[in-house]
């Protein structure tokens, strides 16, 4: 952690040398809180008139206690279930949302005291909404950034000219943005969230209900900025391929708070020690009647022949008990799947990190 | 300032695209503006002068403010509300200009677009079935376009605020259709305000609503001259300073509790 100056999280924080833009990291959150006031509807007509004069209401913590710090250059994914969080995390660090407690700091500055100035290096698509003018050709939303960002017209002009061709454009630049489909309207909000090369750009579910075509091409553009560009994404999804293609870092939120931040490949590790091991038996299949009966491992799935047998690295390796099978039974063909990063983190929402690793050792990652 | 003139630009040219909605809106307002003349003309010919109105007078000031209903928005828009309840409004929030600014922008882009495509007309109509009073002076017609222009800010002021209530609660509409009522009538739209009677009139006069139908048709009519023309423009100046100052205080107010929302 390179921010770690106990200022009120406005301007330059004491002690570095060159606050604002210019230095430090790229997002650095610490115990950031944001709760809300629900207001409890009655149900009945009865229960409306109560209800406006007795508004009991509950606080919901929809973030509590977060804290992460991202670098300049980063690609970091962030996923967590529905109402972890996640959004409201990325409304605060774009200075739309107070926090209640902690700390924000973008490029070194505070995103709700500094509101514009920070606006102007940060890039914000929210894959649910559109900033893109629904009833215009998308050219005029385009144009009009050049005016909000200020943009040199040299400037926007190679711009427009790389994510023309990067997103493929021009075949719908002239086309009234409520005809495009939700992949095109997607590269169009893309493309207005960067013509002002911002160095950092948040993506709110960018791959959100788009077709695999749709999807790999979002995916490769935001590859490509990244590497090429040099532009920091934090981008929160549901979908574990956008992770997996696009970051080397994952956090993981869940009830407002930070699960796990690491590597992708640390938790794979982790958590993923159990792997299935797919046998196919070469005798027919439908003859052997009951599950397979195997030391350390035991047989999860079966559709005749085929069979799928659950193991932990930490009670056998996977040649042992290829072996063991293979000395019991006459097998055909196998294959070992790897842990799916989905399967692990939806363990990990339904269980917590501690259930989900034997040497659960909860936060060692988290900062 | 250039963002503004950019943003003005496109909410103009979006009206464009809705050519059909105007020209229904057009014939509603003509029809309306011919039931109404018609009372009208039984009015004046049993009475003769009403507070100071000839027949002409109210059959202008009858088609004047059947035009400016859509340039004043007089009847309300609810896109900010919307935005806010379908929570696109945060790209707008997250964007480096001011929130007030850019509706603002965007509201004196429509009023120019309903200035030309619908008040124009409207007041053409009227001439052509009743013959309207014109201005006698050259230098109403500049008072009339610093009048509009200062009636379409407090009317966006008044409308803005009520649709911020959106920020508090998901149905604005309610909220904001009492006070779009009180306005209608406040305003001098539905009767004009020289009408109330005695100890009522100093009160709907000095209130921000005359600025929005009532100072403009005034201007137009020539019923204000002279000081008491640059008293009316300086009230309307004065409550579109107030108001705007209000909408921008709310807006803090607002986006410190904002609740996006859908998560």
């Amino acid at each position: 952690m390179t921010a770690g100056t106990p200022d009120a999280g406005h301007g330059g924080p004491l002690g570095r040398p060159a606050p604002g833009p210019a230095g430090g990291p790229a997002v650095y959150v610490q115990d950031l809180c944001k709760s809300f006031r629900v207001f409890r509807h009655r149900p009945g007509a009865l229960g409306a008139v109560r209800s406006l004069v007795d508004r009991s209401s509950h606080e919901v913590r929809a973030v509590d206690g977060v804290s992460f710090t991202i670098q300049r250059g980063e690609m970091v994914g962030c996923v967590g279930p529905n109402g972890a969080g996640k959004s409201t995390t990325i409304k605060m660090l774009t200075g739309i949302l107070h926090p209640s407690a902690g700390r924000v700091e973008v490029l070194g500055l505070s995103p709700q005291r500094r509101r514009k100035e920070v606006a102007r290096h940060i890039g914000v698509v929210f894959g649910q909404r559109t900033q893109l003018w629904w009833d215009l050709p998308l050219i005029e939303s385009l144009d009009l950034l050049r005016y909000v960002y200020r943009v040199p017209e040299a400037t926007f002009e190679r711009n427009l000219a790389t994510f023309r061709q990067l997103l493929d454009l021009d075949l719908f630049l002239s086309t009234p943005v409520r005809q495009l489909s939700l992949g095109q309207r997607m590269r169009g909000d893309l493309a207005a969230a960067l013509l002002h090369d911002p160095e950092i750009l948040y993506l709110d579910e960018p791959t959100i209900g788009l077709d695999v075509v749709a999807k790999h091409r979002i995916r490769d553009f935001l590859r490509r900025i990244n590497r090429e560009r040099g532009v920091t994404v934090l981008l929160t999804t549901h979908d574990m391929a956008d992770v997996e293609q696009l970051c080397s870092r994952l956090l993981i939120i869940d009830q407002g708070k930070v699960l796990y931040d690491g590597g992708l490949a640390e938790i794979r590790d982790r958590l993923g020690r159990e792997r299935t091991l797919v046998v196919d038996l070469a005798e027919d299949g439908g003859a052997l009647e009951g599950p397979l009966s195997v030391p350390h491992a035991c047989e999860v799935r079966a559709d005749g022949p085929r069979r799928w047998l659950r193991f932990s690295r930490d009670d056998t390796t996977a040649a042992d008990l290829i072996t063991a099978v293979a000395s019991r039974y006459r097998l055909r063909d196998l294959t070992i799947e790897e842990p799916e990063i989905e399967a692990i983190v939806r363990r990990i929402y339904e269980a917590g990190l501690d259930s989900s690793s034997p040497a659960g050792s909860q936060g060692s990652t988290i900062e | 300032m250039r963002v503004y003139l950019e943003i003005g630009k496109r909410a103009f040219q979006r009206e464009l695209v809705y050519r059909t909605k105007n020209l229904a809106g057009l014939f509603t307002n003509a029809c309306f503006g011919y039931l109404r003349a018609v009372p009208l003309l039984a009015a004046f010919e049993a009475r003769g002068d009403i507070a100071g109105y000839n027949l002409q007078d109210a059959l202008t000031w009858n088609w004047t403010v059947q035009a400016l209903i859509m340039v004043v928005g007089l009847w309300g828009g609810w896109e900010v509300a919307d935005t806010i309840r379908s929570g696109d409004v945060v790209s707008d929030l997250s964007k480096p200009f001011s929130f007030l600014g850019f509706w603002l922008a965007r509201d004196y882009g429509r009023a120019i677009y309903y200035l030309l495509f619908r008040a124009l007309p409207v007041v053409l109509i009227g001439q052509l079935l009743f013959g309207l009073r014109w201005p006698h002076h050259a230098i109403t017609w500049a008072a009339l376009a610093v009048s509009l222009a200062l009636a379409v800010s407090i009317g966006f002021a008044f409308r803005f605020m009520l649709n911020l209530a959106a920020f508090w609660t998901t149905d604005a509409r309610g909220v904001g259709g009492l006070g779009l009522i009180a306005s209608t009538f406040l305003s001098g739209f539905l009767i004009p305000l020289a009408f109330f009677p005695d100890w009522l009139r100093p009160v709907v006069q000095a209130l921000p609503f005359a600025g929005i139908v009532q100072t403009p048709a005034d201007v137009f009519l020539e019923r204000v001259t002279g000081w008491a023309l640059m008293g009316a423009l300086g009230q309307q100046a004065l409550w579109a300073a107030l108001l705007l100052g209000a909408a921008q205080g709310l807006v803090v107010i607002a986006t410190r509790r904002v609740v996006v929302q859908g998560g």
